[in-house]
């Protein structure tokens, strides 16, 4: 029996499973259906926007990470650099790049067909605009850019949403009518933006659910997965809706049954430890990476990771009566878009909340959005929350920044760290 | 004056990492404030008129040993935010009463937060710029952006600042740029008489001095470099790219120069020359500033390039306006807008016929061997074949 038939999968599993299948096949496909695709990022995705005009989205990030786990990932990043990429940057990038020169082959093994549209939200990443014009360089076609100004002081000014409403309205709705040949319809957006709300509910619901001492969910590992659709292609859809209606029901089931979170082995026994997790996941060792948590019963109760494309567990949700101005609250609100005091309030709050051991940052060569701080943003955390941190480094879709010996024996440090800050409160 | 004393008075200005000028620019006026800024551009102009000095910090260069700094990064982030951190940390920035942090890339944008958090006494702005060019757009949102900071340099210096001040501080940038660009020029006329080390230790001395004072330096540099006679080499004219934010250290700009090349061109300390022609001085200031960000001012991978055929433009007009006959693109390294931005240029180089290379720096790099072998390969490569 192969590894991967071992793997436990709930019903949600699957649905999403068919979902991003689905996704990828109408990508793959659009030669015979004659849709158009738009290629966006996943902070800042306007997908309702984007389904107004019957287009599809495709998300380089979210190939790049089919391709990390699928271990495919790191012959494109060496190709990339090949081809003159530095070693420097964004793997994610290289990544893209690298699959375009290997035939753009989708997950479903045909050929990803060429974006109709590029459409760079520039939303916490300066690495984006460059990879929008280096796909723009490869692939030639129209691209509309939405700057999302970057709220460095830890709030949105009335300035900031005027500016991305502005672009929403003047540049990127008209660009996305030149290329669809649909017309807007506001009404169609708000239908699209009521869906989103509704399972936004249900995820935040999800997410909350880590607070019960023993949590029936990770909030990293496991909330990867959760917050996969509404991250990607599906936020504003019936499908979404459902997923987080049935995951909302086999997580309630969980909590009566009082069961730990899912593992891909089996639902993790004991509790032993509970952490914040700052910072994305290693995806070319995803299943190792969490194999090292859960063997030692460590559950991550919260992760700013599965903030990075909205951050709704802080009250935000789309709202169809005030669309365009939602779209930009929205933009504006993400993980990354959000200054460093305000990313660290957020940190001490979850570990507060979520009655946390403490906080591991994964600190990520690639991404200096999140990277660039973290060692400072840990000390406040550890300073004001009294809690102790722990900080790691891997990589995104690289595998050559992945060792996992050295992952390892410092979560193991760390869980000492944590036993012995314990023994010492009840020598207390 | 003669060459040799101005670029004396540059180095040691170079070399004093305590800002004693600034300090002492400051100590002469009870009202009088600093306000610091990160690479590439701020509107010096509103700085100016609120009665402040606008000082560049671009790191610690070669001369600092950073301690401190690297427990604030991982080793894979550029080092000018662990220098800027160990000046801020070791307290040779406690004088300044502002700090401006603009919009150039995700690591010196967090640094504006970790600022905040450092010194919550102090006043820190991330400093935003737009990156759509419409007028109605991004000019509209960035008047505003500007209208914010003037209310702020208002509040800092307890007094309005009006639009005649600032226009009578653009009357005196302007003069500032006409000489960068005449210093510029020169250079690339007779590269001989206005060696590239001496062209940046003048124009970095600017980043820490008062713009009266650097004005006039550079017209005595000006006059007196005219004057000197000083030996043409067999060099080969070049452009250099991706120095814009954390600069080389001095030594990997003579040694280029030495192992055969002109610099003829050059995005060394950027800000400077960002806007690339006069303002207008009678108009309201924060909309002439908007208009030359938008439609006039330099190129360079922080900044978004709206269409594709505009990639590369501007680097290519300054290699047929010097008269360059190859790019050396030198970044720092892990800088991500240069090095994203490289394989681009270097596409559209290629297209041109035009030569290229490729390196990568630290602000402290000590080991100039390699560098100098490789740009003494590329100059003996254009030498002979171009």
């Amino acid at each position: 029996m192969s590894k991967e038939s071992e793997v436990v999968k709930e019903s949600s599993m699957l649905m999403q499973k068919e979902m991003i299948a689905d996704n990828y096949e109408a990508l793959t496909s659009t030669a015979e259906s004659g849709r158009k695709v738009a290629s966006t990022f996943v902070p800042g995705n306007l997908n309702e926007l984007i389904m107004c005009f019957g287009m599809l989205n495709n998300l380089p990030e979210i190939n790049a990470i089919q391709n990390g786990m699928r271990k495919k990932s790191g012959a494109m990043i060496m190709d990339a650099e090949r081809n003159g990429h530095s070693e420097d940057v964004c793997t994610y990038v290289k990544a893209d790049i690298g699959q375009m020169s290997k035939g753009n082959i989708a997950p479903n093994g045909k050929p990803m067909p060429a974006p109709d549209l590029l459409l760079l939200s520039y939303t916490g990443c300066f690495t984006f605009m460059k990879w929008f014009e280096l796909l723009r360089h490869e692939h030639g076609c129209e691209t509309v850019m939405l700057q999302v100004p970057y709220t460095g002081d830890g709030v949105i000014t009335d300035n900031m949403r005027s500016y991305v409403i502005k672009q929403l309205k003047e540049e990127v709705i008209p660009a996305m009518e030149r290329v669809s040949g649909v017309k807007f319809d506001i009404d169609r957006l708000r239908e699209n933006l009521r869906r989103s709300a509704e399972a936004e509910d249900n995820l935040v619901w999800v997410l909350e659910s880590a607070k019960n001492v023993r949590s029936p969910i990770d909030a990293y590992f496991g909330g990867v997965y959760y917050i996969g659709p509404i991250f990607t292609a599906f936020r504003g859809t019936r499908e979404a809706i459902d997923y987080y209606r049935v995951l909302r029901g086999e997580i309630e089931q969980r909590i009566e049954q009082q069961l730990g979170p899912v593992t891909p082995e089996d639902d993790m026994e004991e509790e032993r430890y509970r952490l914040v997790v700052e910072g994305p996941p290693n995806w070319t060792s995803f299943r190792d990476f969490w194999k090292m948590f859960y063997d030692e019963g460590a559950v991550v109760v919260a992760s700013t990771y599965t903030k990075v494309g909205g951050v709704y567990d802080q009250g935000f949700r789309h709202d169809p009566d005030h669309p365009l101005e939602s779209l930009a609250e929205y933009c504006l609100g993400c993980y990354t878009n959000r200054n460093l005091p305000n990313r660290v309030d957020m940190l001490v709050n979850y570990v507060n909340d979520f009655q946390a051991d403490g906080l591991l940052v994964n600190s990520i060569k690639s991404c200096n959005s999140f990277s660039a701080g973290q060692l400072m943003m840990m000390q406040q955390v550890e300073k004001r929350s009294g809690k102790p941190a722990a900080f790691i480094e891997t990589d995104l879709v690289d595998p050559r920044y992945f060792s996992a010996a050295n992952v390892k024996n410092r979560l193991e440090s760390y869980f000492q760290m944590i036993e012995q800050k314990r023994s010492r409160i009840e020598a207390a | 004056m003669a060459v040799k004393d101005i670029i004396e008075r540059c180095t040691e200005l170079y070399r004093d990492l305590e800002f004693n000028a600034a300090k002492r620019w400051k100590a002469a006026g009870s009202d009088r404030k600093v306000m610091g800024y990160m690479p590439v551009y701020v509107p010096e102009e509103i700085i100016h008129a609120a009665g402040m000095m606008p000082l560049g910090i671009v790191g610690g260069g070669d001369q600092m040993e950073v301690i401190h700094g690297d427990a604030y990064y991982q080793s894979y982030i550029c080092r000018i935010p662990r220098s800027t951190i160990e000046l801020g940390v070791t307290g040779k920035l406690d004088f300044l009463d502002g700090i401006l942090f603009p919009s150039i890339c995700d690591v010196i944008r967090n640094l504006s937060g970790m600022w905040k958090m450092m010194r919550p006494d102090m006043y820190v702005q991330y400093f935003d710029v737009p990156q759509n060019f419409a007028d109605g757009i991004g000019g509209e949102y960035y008047v505003k952006e500007l209208e914010h900071l003037r209310d702020e340099f208002s509040a800092l210096a307890g007094r309005p600042v009006g639009d005649d001040a600032i226009n009578r501080s653009i009357a005196l940038y302007n003069e500032r740029r006409r000489l960068v660009r005449e210093i510029y020029d020169f250079r690339s006329e007779a590269p001989w008489k206005a060696p590239t080390a001496e062209v940046h230790l003048l124009m970095r001395a600017g980043l820490v001095i008062p713009v009266e004072e650097h004005i006039r330096m550079m017209q005595g540099y000006l006059a007196a470099a005219r004057e000197e006679d000083r030996p043409v080499r067999d060099c080969c004219r070049v452009v250099i790219n991706g120095s814009f934010c954390e600069q080389p250290p001095l030594n990997l700009i003579k040694t280029i120069e030495m192992a055969g090349c002109y610099v003829v061109d050059d995005d060394y300390m950027l800000g400077n020359r960002w806007l690339l022609e006069d303002l207008a001085t009678d108009g309201n200031p924060l909309e002439v500033l908007a208009d030359a960000f938008l439609h006039h001012s330099a190129d360079t991978a922080a900044k978004y390039c709206p269409r594709k055929e505009d990639v590369g433009r501007f680097l290519l007009q300054s290699v047929k306006d010097t008269k360059a006959e190859g790019v050396i693109f030198s970044a720092p390294s892990f800088c991500d807008p240069a090095l994203l931005e490289r394989p681009m240029l270097a596409d559209r180089m290629s297209e041109h016929g035009i030569p290229h290379i490729s390196f990568k720096y630290a602000e402290n790099s000590g080991q100039m061997q390699p560098i100098r072998e490789q740009a003494g390969t590329f100059a003996d490569t254009l030498k002979l074949w171009s």
